[in-house]
């Protein structure tokens, strides 16, 4: 599970395997910010794209938990932890640049 | 700042401070800390920069009732709070009671992917939730360069930095921003001070001839006085203390109050009263003059009157000045056991000439003395030139007289002759110098006393012969005979020679005495004899009146017989006319 998190890009084989374990995904945002809207709807096409009925998105605003900030380490924003499959892996930024999430997400990249 | 500055100042809204609690610091930056604005605390690894800012907070917490959120980039909260356990700071504590809140901040940029734009809005909630949460009025956020570390945009970084400076002056918190020293002249490694421009400090760790010296400088001070010197500083058991060493100013108060040096000879040299309150008196001499005695005996005095002494000691131990002290009849251990005399004893090596001076400071702020001793000073100059040694002394000398502190230093002169110049340099500042030096003749050492000089003071210009017995120290005249002065046992020599002489003096005296006696009363004898030959002649003379006398009575009865018998009544008639 670990060599497909750390070296996704040369393990093409393994997308099979994963596509059955279903993502968790947790997007953390601030309100309605800019950055925090091109996140939600860059995570949402990529996911429709490549992970089709095979994950579970959770949006969290952290204006209204700010507890939460602390807990999950959070510094930048918007933040997109993957819970599942495989180790934690987190990505900030508003998720524009799609080979860099899917990397972060563990899915092959086409190139 | 001088009072008519601060009062021309108090009348312009001045730039309001938060104290940091931090022993000395707040002197160096006249109150403490620019309020509800950042301050940057750069240094090297391991100089401190963690620690004040800490002590910072947890100063803040305790003693001002100011709350405060440390925010640590390297250090675990669990990590810190151990960290600061030695120094007697519970954070776990204050962290139940409010007063402070740790927040670990956590970057791995293994972690993490950058999917292009993002901004630091999380620490912003998380720091704007802190300082609700408990109200701070204090935060601290150590190392923010760690961000820099983990993630890779520059630009949204310094983008967003400024934007944390902007929050943390709107949310009104007195910030410490902590910073590795970077490279060459830069303050920090990526550039901190750029944002803050405030108030900038400098911590700075120097070792130099294999003693580790902190030292702190306030760069910059927007809006405000501020020391500019290199301040040492020091690391125990109590926290940091800063020392403000140079005060510039010479306006201290002085009195006119004497204090006994214990030998009441020395005292009767001193226009007969001692030294003056709050002088500075240096003993110097060659190695076994006694000066230790002198300063032991200062001990002993100061505390037989109830007054606190403080003794410095760079070269015996205690114990060991206790037990030879014993052997003059100096009984310290007595004083020691009731809490009036506090023993000092550190190698000088131990650490830098500024570390033992602010370790000196430190105590005595803590004892408050009346008098102190450094026994000797000599030693100092085993960890710093004499200049070195100078200027600390300078400044020691300056502290204790505004405090009122008497201070007796003791130093030995490896060579009469230079000694007698330079001694550490410090002879032009002390108040009183009093030199012991050996005075060698006809094959023995004495010790001879002698006052350089006494500020503001009658004093004796003798050399004076200084003898250490069982009974204690005391001062004897010496004696100048026709080659020269004379000590020890030429001095005793001298005196008897001085009792013969009187001796036979005195038996000459009463011979004259014996021989007009005699004289007189050979005289009075005769005297007396030509009294009893006066009186003999006289009677003789008186004899022959009055048997001249008897002889014309009787011529002149029988002539009146005579002529009775030729005339009848004549004669008779004569005889009665003519009486």
């Amino acid at each position: 599970m670990s060599e497909q998190d750390q070296s996704p890009l040369y393990n093409n084989h393994l997308i099979n395997e994963s596509e059955q374990h279903v993502f968790k995904l947790r997007l953390f945002i601030t309100g309605a910010s800019p950055n925090s809207s091109r996140a939600i709807s860059n995570l949402k096409d990529i996911c429709e794209t490549h992970l089709r009925d095979n994950y579970d998105l959770e949006i969290i605003d952290v204006y209204q938990q700010p507890l939460i900030a602390e807990k999950e380490q959070i510094i930048a924003l918007p933040l997109l932890i993957k819970k599942a499959p495989g180790v934690e892996r987190r990505l900030i930024g508003d998720m524009s640049d799609t080979s860099k999430v899917l990397r972060g997400l563990g899915l092959h990249t086409e190139n | 700042m001088t009072k008519s500055q601060k009062k021309q100042q108090l009348n312009i809204k001045m730039l309001p401070k938060t104290p940091t609690g931090i022993s000395g610091l707040d002197e160096i930056t006249d109150g403490g800390l620019p309020m509800g604005r950042p301050t940057l605390i750069c240094g090297e690894a391991g100089c401190g920069k963690t620690l004040m800012s800490l002590e910072f907070i947890v100063r803040g917490a305790t003693t001002y009732n100011e709350p405060g959120v440390f925010m640590a980039f390297e250090e675990k909260a669990e990590e810190l709070a151990m960290n600061v356990a030695s120094l007697g700071f519970d954070l776990q504590k204050l962290q139940e009671q409010n007063k402070v809140r740790l927040d670990h901040v956590h970057i791995d940029r293994s972690e993490i992917e950058e999917t292009g734009e993002y901004d630091l809005e999380g620490l912003f909630i998380r720091l704007g939730y802190a300082i609700d949460s408990i109200g701070a009025k204090r935060v601290v956020l150590d190392t923010l360069e760690n961000l820099f570390s983990g993630l890779s945009n520059q630009t949204i970084l310094r983008a967003e930095l400024r934007r944390l400076f902007g929050f943390l002056k709107d949310k009104g918190v007195t910030a410490i921003i902590t910073g590795e020293r970077g490279e060459g002249t830069s303050l920090t490694r990526q550039g901190l001070e750029e944002y803050v421009s405030d108030c900038v400090i400098l911590l700075d760790h120097r070792v130099i001839n294999q003693i580790s010296t902190r030292r702190l400088r306030v760069v910059k001070y927007r809006g405000s006085q501020h020391g500019t010197n290199e301040y040492p500083f020091l690391i125990d058991e109590d926290g940091i203390s800063v020392l403000p060493v140079t005060s510039l100013r010479l306006e201290k108060d002085v009195s006119s109050e004497r204090i006994p040096s214990g030998i009441p000879a020395l005292d009767e040299m001193l226009g007969g009263h001692g030294f003056f309150k709050g002088s500075s008196v240096l003993v110097s001499g060659t190695a076994g003059t006694g000066k230790t005695s002198i300063a032991a005996y200062f001990a002993n005095e100061t505390c037989s009157q109830k007054k606190k002494c403080m003794y410095f000691a760079f070269e015996e131990s205690p114990n060991q000045i206790i037990r030879n002290m014993q052997s003059i009849n100096v009984n310290l251990k007595q004083y020691v056991d009731n809490g009036l005399l506090k023993f000092h004893a550190s190698r000088p090596t131990l650490y830098g000439l500024e570390m033992h001076l602010v370790s000196i400071y430190k105590l005595i702020k803590q004892f408050r003395p009346d008098a102190v001793i450094l026994d000797p000073i000599t030693n100092l100059i085993t960890v710093g030139s004499v200049s070195e040694v100078k200027s600390m002394l300078v400044r020691l000398i300056d502290f204790l007289q505004e405090e009122q502190i008497t201070v007796m230093f003791t130093a030995l002169s490896l060579n009469t002759i230079v000694s007698e110049q330079t001694d550490e340099g410090v002879s032009s500042l002390v108040d009183a110098w009093l030199l012991v030096r050996d005075i060698e003749a006809n094959g023995e050492r004495n010790r001879g006393m002698y006052i350089m000089k006494s500020r503001g003071m009658k004093h004796s210009n003798q050399v004076r012969e200084f003898i250490i017995t069982d009974k204690g120290l005391d001062l004897v005249d010496v004696y100048l005979g026709p080659e020269g002065v004379l000590t020890g046992s030429a001095r005793e020599a001298q005196k008897l020679k001085e009792k013969t002489g009187v001796a036979l003096r005195d038996f000459a005296l009463s011979r004259k005495d014996k021989e007009i006696m005699r004289k007189r009363k050979m005289l009075e004898a005769k005297i007396s004899n030509l009294q009893a030959e006066f009186e003999s002649t006289e009677e003789e003379l008186n004899k022959i009146y009055i048997e001249e006398d008897l002889k014309q009575q009787i011529i002149e009865k029988n002539r009146d017989e005579i002529t009775k018998m030729r005339r009848g009544f004549e004669p008779e008639t004569k005889i009665r006319r003519k009486k």
